[in-house]
């Protein structure tokens, strides 16, 4: 028997826009990421030191987190997220203080961020969760896979709950997209669903 | 629910171009560590694991190549056909293909490099490999820092029992490269001697580099001689730091309880174990003390990595097939390099090849971003 599960939450941010459930929480007209996500994160009040320490992907993750996962209870949280660019942001950062024997000089700080997993981290470090991470990395969003790991985690007991999504950062373009699934929600846990919100929202 | 087992594997390393090659040498206690003078990977001699490149582009030109291919995905294509081959089956709608790699191709972003840079984009590396062998399904990629070779066995059996697939082929690889070594040496963590995992006299880490992959099925009837079945499997994350291990061990610690839950084992059930052991102190005192909360501190424990380095994305496969093969030859393998305990907390480090009946082992792993995962497997016998 298949237990039927629920989209709970959920939260977008791209385009200088960040949503939770459709609602919108922040918007800007800064073009450029670093300046957006910065704003926002004093817009929205988060207090974080860490925050900045964190590369450009960690820092959309984290963010797109916070708005899900600042009320919630729920410690026993596995992620499961995915994107297209990997940490290949950080990666080409890393390349460049590498390429030269010049002007060689590779950073611990810098490097190790070249994991696309670590974005996961600084969530579980967060909020505390010492959960199951899993780091999946495909061309566009699928919402098939994601959900059948998710009812897996799930079925299993390995996780009450599950934030799971999409978390790209490229080339100066990002988009997040989470969403949390419990046992009890707003919307049928479904692939359908899934694809629906992260089109629609 | 139906077992998952794991099957025909093939290990791509200096070794040699397939498990029993490797397994061998690892009977026999032979390094295939050298220390290397190659300053377009590093400026100073280091300790690593190469495969032999004459020899790996002769075994990719024996399978007909159609375009070139990255030398990753030509470790993987020649690691992947062969076990596919022994695998005997069809690649049909019901059959995954599971890519675990930390950093694939990144090796394409040295502006030496004649391959374009889009090629450091981790799913094309899956659609390269995808498209060689002529899989029915887009390739997954599992990227999640040094858990991802066994992190993708519990993925594989979890999309099999989500009816998913019937099987999957996981193919596990990274390369020793200069954007690999100069942030591990950035760390101060890179050795020029054979690590020396829990040793007190340890020296720091070795990187290595294989092909390395297992079918993972639910066919009872699909099994190789040395083939196991996964009985439980569980990853924690630290939620402590991201470059450094808990001083707890709590996440390793949760993952070998869950895992154990699941399995339905206990600490007397676990005849060995295949740790992680990268040889610096941090993970190697994390592992002690996580070993010993979970009550396992007399199980029989070693370290691959004197033998072939930490292999990153790879090291939790590879290690696992090494497994596999210790428990059908019924021996304990010698935790290469290890001569007297550097931890603060009691291990009982293999310091000796031994024979001795085997069923049961677990397979650990912990990697940056605080992830650590469990894996216990029971030894399949002839039916």
């Amino acid at each position: 028997m298949t237990a039927s599960y629920h989209i709970e939450s959920h939260c977008r941010i791209t385009e200088g826009r960040i949503s939770k459930d459709g609602k919108s929480l922040f918007e800007s007209a800064e073009t450029e990421f670093s300046a957006f996500i910065k704003s926002a994160y004093k817009a929205l009040e988060i207090n974080y030191s860490k925050f900045f320490k964190m590369d450009s992907l960690s820092k959309l993750a984290l963010v797109a987190a916070e708005m899900l996962l600042l009320d919630e209870h729920e410690k026993n949280m596995a992620l499961v997220f995915s994107n297209k660019a990997g940490s290949l942001d950080t990666d080409r950062k890393h390349q460049h203080s590498i390429q030269d024997p010049d002007g060689y000089y590779p950073s611990p700080a810098v490097f190790v961020y070249t994991l696309p997993n670590i974005c996961m981290g600084e969530i579980s470090i967060r909020h505390g969760l010492f959960s199951e991470n899993s780091f999946f990395i495909c061309n566009r969003f699928r919402a098939d896979d994601l959900f059948d790991y998710t009812n897996s985690l799930l079925g299993m007991q390995k996780a009450e709950k599950v934030l799971c999504g999409w978390i790209d950062f490229d080339l100066g373009k990002y988009d997040a997209f989470l969403y949390v699934v419990a046992k009890n929600g707003t919307f049928i846990h479904s692939k359908e669903s899934i694809n629906h919100l992260y089109q629609t929202q | 629910m139906s077992e998952v087992y794991l099957s025909h594997n093939t290990i791509v390393s200096n070794y040699g171009f397939d498990s029993l090659a490797a397994v061998t040498n690892i009977m026999q206690e032979q390094s295939s560590l050298q220390l290397i003078e190659d300053p377009s990977i590093l400026s100073k001699p280091v300790c690593t694991s190469r495969v032999n490149t004459e020899q790996l582009q002769e075994a990719v030109a024996l399978l007909d190549p159609r375009e070139p291919y990255t030398r990753l995905e030509q470790l993987l294509i020649v690691s992947l056909a062969k076990t596919i081959q022994a695998s005997g089956l069809s690649l049909n709608e019901r059959v995954g293909l599971l890519i675990s790699t930390t950093k694939g191709n990144i090796d394409v972003l040295d502006a030496k490099s004649p391959f374009p840079k889009e090629r450091a984009y981790l799913h094309t590396l899956g659609e390269k490999v995808k498209t060689f062998f002529g899989f029915h399904h887009e390739a997954m990629v599992l990227s999640n820092a040094c858990v991802s070779g066994v992190l993708a066995i519990a993925v594989a059996k979890r999309f099999i029992h989500q009816g998913k697939y019937d099987h999957v082929f996981v193919v596990a690889g990274d390369l020793v490269t200069k954007f690999i070594l100069s942030g591990f040496n950035a760390f101060q963590a890179l050795s020029d001697a054979p690590c020396k995992p829990y040793d007190k006299n340890r020296v720091g880490i070795n990187i290595g580099e294989v092909g390395t992959s297992v079918l993972v099925t639910k066919d009872s009837h699909a099994l190789a001689k040395e083939s196991v079945v996964l009985l439980g499997e569980a990853s924690c994350n630290d939620a402590n730091h991201i470059s450094g291990p808990s001083r707890t061990g709590e996440g390793l610690f949760r993952s070998i309880g869950s895992a154990m839950k699941q399995a339905g084992v206990s600490a007397v059930d676990i005849d060995c174990i295949s740790a992680h052991g990268t040889a610096t102190v941090f993970n190697d005192e994390m592992e002690s003390i996580a070993f010993n909360r979970a009550h396992l501190q007399d199980a029989p424990i070693n370290s691959l990595k004197g033998y072939i380095g930490h292999t990153l994305g790879a090291s939790g496969l590879v290690e696992t097939i090494v497994g596999m093969h210790s428990l059908h030859q019924n021996t304990l393998f010698c935790s290469k390099g290890f001569e007297a305990l550097g931890v603060s907390q009691p291990l009982n480090v293999i310091h000796k090849t031994t024979q001795k009946p085997l069923n049961t082992f677990l397979k650990t792993a912990s990697g940056f971003g605080g992830c650590n995962t469990a894996a216990i497997f029971k030894k399949v016998t002839s039916q």
